[in-house]
């Protein structure tokens, strides 16, 4: 599910589900242990689900809190997809391609 | 196309569709009887808009697209836009049957076939035709007067402006577990309104050391826009109900309405307050009044107030309707208590307990003999307390696996239209004794036969209306299916008032096949019951339902197989009447201990009518065949003749009294030695062909009984008179 390509840089493949959530945790914290600029490649992402954006959102606070920074790349059709309809986007800051402008204003999340 | 459901909840969604579609079916059927009957249109329109809502819970598409549409024309049919007519319920028993075919792609796990998809779209464009605009969304008709007079009322200082509802939604901590993605409500959402704005909740998320990923975290804050009704929209939720927080506010409910719910979130105030403002369902100034409100009248907020004047308070319903509401209400709370008090379990489980019980019974038996041998009081006592315990766990356990028979009976409504439509017959199902309970075996196996004898019926008994017509009869045929208990077991019939079965055409085609001597001398139930016969067939035409002389032999080698006989009996003109007898249980029995010479015999103790001395009745020493019994005549068997014992004849030989149906007789037996419970065991291969034992049983002493099959038994007695 996820190649470590280089130690800052997470592919993400397949599944951002309930099923593969509590494996990618450890990666995502783990990453962000030993770097301080960690980056999320989700282009290879299949299918993402409810739990998959609650883990997105749990990596990005924590990174928050250890000041530290995290940018997810390469949102597949199905992230931006979810992203959009969760109006989440702009809590994560990344810049999407495909989205549609949110509706919403960043500094209340 | 099936995304990933857990098995356990993708078949509980197969059950309850199954469920609903039955209860759709029935709907159906009657609807054309009382088309104005708005209860029965509401239970058909209900299966299925909830077979569309869980679907689209599930993602399953094919489901939500078609019913989607069925559930608009049925909108149609409810809000008397349309009225139904017999056309319409065909078309209506074609979706059904359809939606059925796609439950069983769901269960099964499979895509929709070509052919599928095909009649889908036929089905689709026929339904269409009774709508007259293309289908756009889901509109509810119901309420519409409620709708517009919550947008007069939109002038008015204490309502919130929005035109929109607002959802609020915690979700449970288990939501992912059991299998559901909050994200599907929304999408089910947009596929019933417009969402108009979405606030994901993700403040409770913990932080990482203390975050199950596998929890859910998330609520939502929505803004929405449709012209569904309150319980359509909270209908969507039903899944999650119970583990979740959901706040539903219609358009332009009261400013306090929205206090409540800031004050239910688990939120912090003003935080809500923004979000809720941000979703456009409150505007800023809405917001400070309700957070003023707030500050000066916390002691006004009282516990939850009834629910009629919630309804009244967030004008979702004018007062006269909120009677009709709170009592459907009710009734939906009562049948979901009932629900409740059922538990689903395995078949196999419930096999395997009665199984058990029947070990526990043999045992029990063993330990019993041992006391009495022993002869030691107190042990006597507790075997007899036991044994009655191990009586009533056998009933109870017995018990669970009695069924009422009606369900079975009410699926042929359907079989007698579908075959009164094919054979242009007009026949009217009467039921009776629907709730007479049997051995779930016996109900699985009783349904193909009881198909094959209605089909008869209909097919040669029922005459064509003319000929009714010409015969004085009304134009409508009657079926009728009862059952009811008797004697230890239970009875079903099927009778029709049809023409009734012709002898002479019967006995000549027996003499023909070579089935009966010609000249031989046969009472009318003896050539009825030729038919029974296998290869007999005396319809004049052969139609593709019966008449092709497979079936009726097939029908009681069916009944035979679960220890049940069937009869016949006709009056000619006027109809006839196929009697099924079959035993209540299958496993265990009552039975009734008999010895001749060294070995055991145990008789269905619910046959056993009476005992007597057979010296005292037998005027002829006991030679003949037959006692005078009370002025009857007894014909009667001796066991130890029968089974070929040899052994000392006794001093006082006994007689048992049997019933069967209308037959009496009368076994002779050595020993009398009482009431047993009985553990049926299977005879094997090589007593198939020895109809006088029915099984075997083993007791307490470890030794085998022979069951008779008294039936059996007594056909042979019969034989033997003439």
């Amino acid at each position: 599910m996820a190649n470590e390509q280089q130690n800052n840089h997470l592919v993400i493949e397949g599944e951002l589900t309930i099923y593969t959530v509590t494996e990618l945790k450890d990666k995502f914290l783990g990453g962000l242990l030993t770097n301080d600029e960690l980056e999320l490649n989700l282009s290879e992402v299949s299918e993402i689900d409810g739990a998959g954006l609650q883990l997105l959102v749990m990596a990005k606070q924590s990174a928050i809190a250890l000041n530290k920074t995290l940018l997810i790349t390469g949102h597949s059709p199905v992230v931006a997809e979810l992203l959009d309809l969760s109006g989440l986007s702009v809590f994560f800051g990344d810049p999407l391609l495909m989205v549609h402008q949110s509706k919403l204003k960043g500094e209340l999340l | 196309m099936t995304p990933d459901i857990p098995d356990e909840y993708l078949q509980t969604f197969v059950i309850e569709c199954r469920e609903l579609l039955e209860q759709m079916e029935q709907a159906l059927l009657i609807v054309e009887q009382h088309p104005e009957d708005p209860e029965i249109i509401n239970a058909i329109f209900r299966a299925a808009h909830t077979i569309k809502g869980t679907a689209g819970l599930f993602g399953i598409d094919y489901i939500v697209g078609f019913t989607h549409v069925a559930e608009s024309v049925l909108d149609c049919v409810r809000s008397g836009e349309i009225l139904i007519n017999s056309a319409l319920a065909a078309l209506l028993i074609e979706v059904h049957d359809h939606l059925g075919v796609l439950v069983n792609h769901v269960d099964e796990g499979t895509l929709p076939t070509d052919e599928v998809e095909r009649s889908r779209q036929r089905l689709i464009a026929q339904l269409k035709t009774y709508l007259d605009e293309p289908i756009v969304q889901n509109r509810s008709v119901d309420m519409p007067a409620i709708i517009s007079k919550s947008k007069l009322d939109k002038v008015q200082g204490d309502m919130v402006q929005t035109d929109y509802w607002h959802i609020s939604l915690r979700f449970g901590l288990e939501v992912f577990r059991n299998g559901m993605d909050p994200f599907s409500f929304v999408r089910y959402l947009s596929t019933i309104g417009q969402v108009i704005q979405l606030v994901t909740i993700i403040d409770t998320i913990p932080s990482a050391d203390k975050m199950d990923p596998e929890s859910c975290y998330l609520g939502f804050e929505i803004s929405f826009d449709s012209d569904a009704d309150k319980i359509t929209i909270e209908n969507i939720f039903n899944f999650v109900r119970d583990d979740c927080l959901i706040h539903i506010l219609p358009p332009h409910s009261k400013v306090s309405e929205y206090k409540h719910l800031i004050l239910d979130l688990p939120e912090q105030e003003m935080r809500l307050g923004e979000i809720l403002v941000k979703c456009g369902s409150l505007t800023p100034t809405e917001l400070e009044r309700i957070l003023r409100i707030q500050a000066g009248h916390d002691e006004e907020d009282s516990p939850r107030p009834a629910i009629g004047e919630v309804l009244l308070e967030q004008r979702m319903v004018a007062p006269p309707l909120i009677e009709a509401a709170l009592e459907r209400q009710k009734q939906i709370k009562d049948t979901k208590k009932a629900d409740a008090n059922l538990i689903r379990v395995d078949a196999d489980k419930l096999d395997a307990l009665i199984n058990l019980v029947g070990e526990l019974i043999i045992a029990g038996a063993g330990i019993n003999l041992i006391a009495k041998r022993e002869k030691t009081a107190d042990l006597i006592q507790s075997t007899a307390t036991l044994s009655r315990l191990v009586e009533e766990v056998r009933n109870s356990a017995l018990a669970l696996r009695m069924v009422q028979i009606g369900a079975t009976f009410n699926r042929f409504q359907r079989v007698v239209r579908d075959v009164s439509k094919e054979l242009g017959k007009e026949v009217e199902l009467v039921i009776s004794g629907a709730e007479t309970e049997l051995d779930k075996t016996v109900v699985e196996k009783i349904g193909d036969p009881l198909t094959h004898l209605v089909r008869n019926s209909m097919d040669h008994g029922i005459e064509s209306a003319d000929v009714r017509f010409a015969r004085g009869k009304p134009a409508k045929g009657t079926l009728q299916l009862s059952a009811y208990h008797d004697a230890g077991s239970i009875v079903i019939e099927v009778s029709d008032d049809g023409g009734g079965l012709n002898k002479a055409k019967i006995l000549s085609k027996a003499v023909e096949r070579g089935l009966v001597a010609e000249g031989e001398n046969l009472t009318d139930k003896e050539i009825y019951n030729l038919i029974f016969q296998a290869g007999f067939s005396t319809a004049d035409n052969v139609s593709n339902l019966s008449g092709r002389g497979v079936g009726m032999d097939v029908v009681r080698r069916n009944i035979q197989a679960l220890r049940g006989t069937v009869d016949l009996d006709s009056v000619e003109g006027q109809g006839s009447t196929v009697r099924i007898r079959l035993p209540l249980t299958l496993a265990i029995i009552d039975g009734f201990m008999v010895g001749v010479g060294n070995a055991t015999y145990v008789i269905p103790l619910d046959i056993v009518v009476e005992c007597i001395e057979l010296k005292a009745w037998a005027s002829d020493e006991g030679d003949g065949k037959y006692i005078n019994l009370r002025g009857e005549v007894l014909p009667y068997r001796r066991l130890r003749d029968h089974f070929g014992i040899k052994s000392e004849m006794v001093q006082r030989e006994n007689m048992v009294v049997v019933r069967y149906g209308e037959h009496k007789a009368g076994l002779v037996v050595d020993k009398l030695m009482g009431e047993f419970q009985t553990v049926i065991k299977p005879p094997g291969k090589l007593f198939q062909g020895e109809k006088s034992i029915g099984g075997f049983t083993i007791l307490g002493s470890g030794e085998v009984a022979l069951i008779l099959d008294v039936p059996g038994l007594m056909g042979l007695i019969e034989q033997e008179k003439t």
